[in-house]
């Protein structure tokens, strides 16, 4: 499934004053089949705007979202969306958040539930299937999040800031997860982070967005090979590159007078 | 410590005892515990009027208020879950609802009289009127304080309107929806007695019976009675807690 997101554009209105702020401008970019790419770029820059688009829960203001050269549809696509705050029922238990996407399909129950319990093994949550999301670790939510979405087969997987809320060694551990996943489910993966050691370590491409409203900085492929070594030089020279991307449109932008200094 | 939570009302209750005995309370105004020990059992052997005995009276007062509460429940949770959900809905009944609301359940004994006539079937409107608004407030709030983002995951897992009512608005207005029938059915046993005014045909009721024994002047048995409709208003709400513990058990 070939993602292709061209000329989008957002604006929200501001309630007060009824004008409108501008979130997304000009947004193109393309994931290839298979392919894993994140978006990265300050916090608050519109990252999440983007992937709630194409999910389909915003609509754009301009611009579209294409699948295989279709209009991306929620009547005839499966995009998969995980949340940053895993957002799982907390009336329900582990095997039943899994299979939540199923019942939804109607999938009898017999079968959804060994579809979950294979899920429940390979992700590592044996023993947790009837137990409830507050007895349960941040990095063990999310793989339930993570099961919950893959479990329903989506044609694209978006992720937004998946691991932003987990300490750095259940972040690593869940990356590396991850990309075992990726591996042999072969999907394809937008990923929206703000860590750029995570996005090098994990992305065939880096879209780099600036600050609010969102343009596209530069693309970068991260050519390092894999498997990949956090600390090797490969890795360094791609993170320097995009932290310099990030940097110098900081310092570019903070050289123009800001509103408030021209009210001042 | 448990055993100091009962060291105060267990001293309140032997003083109270102690100046009864030395006449310092008037027997006529304030019976002495013992007395109202006695009554208790005059009640339950005996009968308020004669044969007409406690068990009974207790029996015809919860089918009342069972009758009343179960139509405000199953009245009250629909209509506020579709509240809940409905904003168009919500705001075309927020008005009648707010105008009907503060309305004193006993206001309305009249109305229900000529609408319902003596017995039965007024009390259990009355009780109805008590339990409904804390039913259906409730589980409209219930509704409206569900993380909006579990809208969304339903949506991205392509939910039909029916799966986001069931499984997403039901269960997640489910922990307000039981504050709701608690504090619903607590009013409409507290509006028991005012809604037996409104006649008791069978004879029977505790409201009736506290009635009678002010007719005959019994303090000691009216203030039996009192505790009697105290106490069980206590084991209402543990069953209904006992209930909601089973029934919520991710909380």
């Amino acid at each position: 499934m070939t993602l292709d997101i061209s000329g989008l554009t957002k604006y929200f209105m501001e309630e007060k004053t009824a004008t409108p702020v501008s979130v997304l401008n000009d947004i193109h970019f393309k994931v290839n089949d298979g392919q894993f790419v994140s978006v990265v770029g300050p916090s608050g820059c519109g990252k999440t705007t983007l992937l709630r688009i194409i999910a389909g829960l915003e609509k754009p203001s301009s611009g579209r979202v294409l699948l295989d050269d279709r209009e991306i549809s929620r009547d005839r696509d499966r995009i998969g969306l995980v949340f940053q705050e895993y957002a799982l029922f907390p009336w329900r238990t582990t095997l039943q958040n899994i299979e939540l996407g199923l019942e939804m399909m109607q999938v009898p129950k017999k079968e959804r539930r060994s579809a979950a319990m294979a899920y429940i093994h390979s992700f590592g949550l044996n023993g947790f299937e009837d137990a409830y999301p507050k007895a349960l670790s941040g990095g063990m939510k999310q793989r339930v999040a993570i099961a919950r979405t893959l479990i329903t087969n989506p044609k694209v997987v978006l992720m937004d800031e998946p691991f932003g809320s987990l300490d750095s060694q259940t972040r690593n551990g869940l990356q590396q997860f991850l990309l075992n996943l990726w591996q042999k489910h072969k999907k394809t993966i937008l990923f929206v982070t703000h860590n750029v050691d995570e996005a090098v370590f994990l992305s065939d491409h880096i879209v780099i967005l600036s600050k609010r409203p969102a343009r596209i900085l530069r693309t970068s492929a991260v050519t390092c090979p894999r498997p990949r070594d956090r600390t090797s030089t490969e890795c360094n020279a791609v993170r320097r590159e995009v932290l310099n991307t990030l940097e110098s449109a900081r310092t570019a932008s903070s050289h123009q007078p800001e509103r408030e200094e021209i009210v001042v | 410590m448990n055993w100091a939570r009962y060291l105060l009302p267990l001293l309140l209750l032997v003083l109270w005892q102690v100046l009864s005995s030395l006449k310092a309370i008037p027997a006529r105004l304030l019976p002495s515990p013992f007395e109202i020990l006695l009554g208790f059992r005059d009640l339950v052997l005996i009968g308020m009027p004669p044969g007409h005995r406690l068990p009974y009276h207790v029996l015809y007062s919860l089918y009342r208020v069972a009758w009343g509460f179960w139509v405000a429940a199953m009245v009250g949770i629909p209509l506020g879950l579709l509240m809940g959900w409905s904003n168009r809905l919500r705001d075309l009944t927020t008005p009648i609802i707010e105008l009907i609301r503060p309305i004193p359940p006993l206001a309305w004994i009249p109305i229900a009289i000529l609408w319902f006539g003596i017995g039965m079937k007024s009390a259990a409107f009355i009780i109805f009127l008590g339990a409904f608004f804390p039913i259906l407030l409730n589980t409209i709030s219930g509704v409206l304080s569900i993380n909006p983002l579990f809208f969304e995951v339903a949506q991205t897992l392509n939910a039909k309107k029916r799966d986001v009512f069931f499984k997403v608005l039901v269960p997640g207005s489910l922990p307000s929806i039981f504050v709701g029938m608690r504090i619903g059915v607590g009013i409409g046993w507290m509006t028991l007695v005012a809604a037996e005014f409104t006649g008791v045909k069978t004879g029977y009721g505790l409201g009736y019976m506290i009635m009678t024994a002010r007719d005959i002047q019994r303090p000691d048995e009216i203030l039996a009675g009192m505790l009697v409709i105290g106490l069980i208003g206590i084991l209402i709400n543990t069953a209904l807690k006992a209930c909601e513990s089973r029934m919520i058990r991710w909380n």
